[in-house]
């Protein structure tokens, strides 16, 4: 398979990304010499074989229901989990209007 | 007096509990090496009071008759990638610079608890996606290796641990952190001449490890020789509750445990791996590597791992399609980076402050991941990718019913220069062919320096273990140690 400046663009834009016309020119050959070569993938007979989900098998734990239970990622840190956005105000995080 | 900075993990560790020499001491002279290397740039940031304050620490224990850590007295290198508390953390990207953790990554915290200290956060491939070091935005690091035909071309140190691998190589830091997602660890250790170890997947938490691909990440030590690696593993594994895929194992005393005597273990050779345009050289030193074991008492069975060829593309699906998600966080919000442009609403926002935050290869894995994921293209892309990684995983179970570990080169070639695969991402992903399996299959695996090519360059050969079996990993490592006797070190130039 392979894309076309157009669909690269929708990509983009999908993942947030601005992308000057030059630079979508410039991803289109990139992306495509890297499809045609996982293309490959579609030589192996998978039938039957499930994706892999768990590399190593392991159960998901639950954590204690409890509040806190580990305070490095319980409650009450709000001015720690603010102190890198680049406009928290009032104890929130600021972000431009998005009421149209 | 010894030039302190010559000394490995054990070595310091242990002078310091016998009184030869001070905690302080060791920092002072490591310290001063980081600072004469800013050629190297190995370091984005250098923290040499975290390094002495730590020294500070363990002198005072040791004075007071406390007992002292597995780490006590060892200033390390700490890739970029692991939140540091108070220090800057940038994964090399400009969209972390300046975030300032409030917390202490897992991994580092359990080094500092075992009385490590820090010189600094090193260096790495921007979000750790890269081979060669070229896409950090702070700069290449470059290898203080160089070929002997005198062309002083300068090499690329791996990647993308290439600050750590730099830093050891080059006398800057006894040991560092790596982390290892499809080789990161390896293919950097192999191409300076030093040695490192990727765990069993789960082996050490991932809490606190800027994410790149969450079902392939893992930490692991890069030091100059296999008993450093097994002490520095043994501080940085554990169970962590706050990561949901951490092993709850206890950790084994690899180190206490280490054994070069191979008898009665099996070796397994992949004809897989012998694959055409692997060099010359490396293809010799294999062989080496086969004939040292054997005289260790193994005995050598060859071996198939028959997906061996796909394992390389359905990394290139799989990894960026878990980059695409985990760097979805960055959004100009919460910390890091944010472009505002005049009149700009959210979506604006988010668009313009990841345009200017991530470099190229960020941004081409993040638009490779998230066209494998979109509708119409998931089975076909993802789904299938993640049926080949059963099919490679399956492959290694079978070959383990003939073998108790593998022996392979960790790269097809020695360090290349810088520049000289930048301009083909797919030239680039193909140095990683064969450390990328044992990635996908979640195997402790490592590279042991074993001689240098006709150019003076250093050589890597490559173990895979069972999962959970790092020590077997290490023996046979230890093995091959003691019979390469590698000494060759770079010339300092810097």
């Amino acid at each position: 398979m392979s894309v076309d400046k157009q669909t690269v663009a929708k990509i983009a834009s999908l993942a947030r990304i601005n992308m000057s016309d030059d630079a979508l020119e410039r991803m289109v050959p990139e992306l495509n010499n890297i499809l045609a070569w996982v293309d490959q993938l579609g030589e192996v007979d998978c039938t039957g074989v499930e994706p892999m989900t768990a590399v190593i098998p392991n159960t998901l734990r639950l954590r204690d229901d409890v509040v806190d239970a580990d305070p490095l990622t319980g409650g009450g840190i709000r001015d720690k989990v603010l102190a890198n956005a680049p406009a928290a105000e009032h104890g929130f995080f600021g972000v431009p209007k998005v009421i149209e | 007096m010894t030039d302190l900075t010559k000394l490995g993990v054990a070595a310091i560790r242990n002078g310091v509990a016998a009184g030869e020499f001070t905690a302080r001491e060791v920092a002072e002279a490591f310290n001063a090496n980081v600072a004469a290397a800013a050629a190297l740039n190995a370091f984005i940031v250098t923290t040499p009071d975290h390094a002495l304050a730590a020294a500070d620490k363990v002198d005072t224990d040791r004075a007071a008759g406390r007992p002292l850590g597995g780490m006590a007295g060892v200033p390390i290198g700490m890739k970029d990638l692991f939140a540091t508390q108070g220090v800057q953390t940038t994964a090399a990207s400009h969209i972390l610079e300046g975030f300032i953790p409030q917390y202490e990554s897992t991994v580092s915290g359990k080094l500092w608890a075992a009385g490590a200290g820090m010189l600094g956060k090193l260096n790495l491939d921007q979000f750790a996606m890269g081979s060669s070091n070229e896409t950090s935005y702070f700069g290449n690091v470059i290898s203080p290796w160089r070929r002997s035909d005198g062309g002083n071309a300068a090499l690329a140190p791996g990647g993308s641990s290439g600050g750590s691998s730099t830093a050891v190589s080059a006398w800057l830091a006894p040991a560092a952190t790596g982390t290892d997602t499809g080789g990161s660890i390896r293919q950097p250790a192999a191409f300076t001449g030093i040695t490192g170890v990727k765990p069993t997947y789960g082996r050490c938490s991932r809490w606190g490890i800027v994410a790149f691909a969450s079902s392939l990440d893992q930490a692991g030590p890069m030091a100059r020789d296999v008993t450093d690696c097994a002490i520095m593993l043994g501080a940085m594994a554990g169970f962590d509750p706050k990561d949901s895929t951490s092993l709850d194992l206890p950790v084994p005393d690899w180190a206490g445990s280490l054994n070069a005597d191979m008898r009665g273990k099996k070796i397994g050779i992949p004809r897989e791996y012998r694959m055409e345009g692997t060099d010359a050289d490396i293809l010799k030193s294999w062989d080496d590597g086969i004939a040292w074991l054997k005289d260790a008492g193994a005995e050598v069975v060859d071996i198939s791992l028959p997906h061996t060829k796909y394992a390389l593309p359905a990394y290139y699906i799989i990894a960026p399609a878990e980059a695409s998600s985990n760097l979805a966080r960055y959004d100009g919000v919460r910390y890091g980076l944010r472009d505002l442009p005049e009149g700009a609403g959210l979506q604006d926002m988010y668009a313009a402050t990841r345009s200017d935050g991530f470099g190229d290869e960020v941004k081409r894995r993040i638009l490779i991941g998230t066209y494998v994921l979109s509708a119409g293209f998931y089975d076909a892309y993802y789904n299938q990718a993640q049926r080949i990684r059963t099919l490679i995983s399956r492959d290694f179970e079978n070959a383990f019913k003939d073998c108790d570990v593998i022996l392979a080169p960790t790269t097809p070639t020695a360090a290349f220069a810088l520049g000289e695969k930048s301009d083909d991402p797919l030239a680039m992903y193909l140095n990683d062919v064969f450390a990328v399996p044992a990635s996908l299959a979640g195997l402790p695996a490592m590279s042991v320096p074993c001689g240098v090519n006709s150019q003076g360059l250093p050589l890597g050969l490559q173990i895979i273990g069972k999962a959970f079996d790092e020590q077997g990993v290490l023996n046979a490592g230890l093995a091959i140690e003691k019979r390469a006797g590698f000494i060759a070190t770079p010339e300092k130039w810097w």
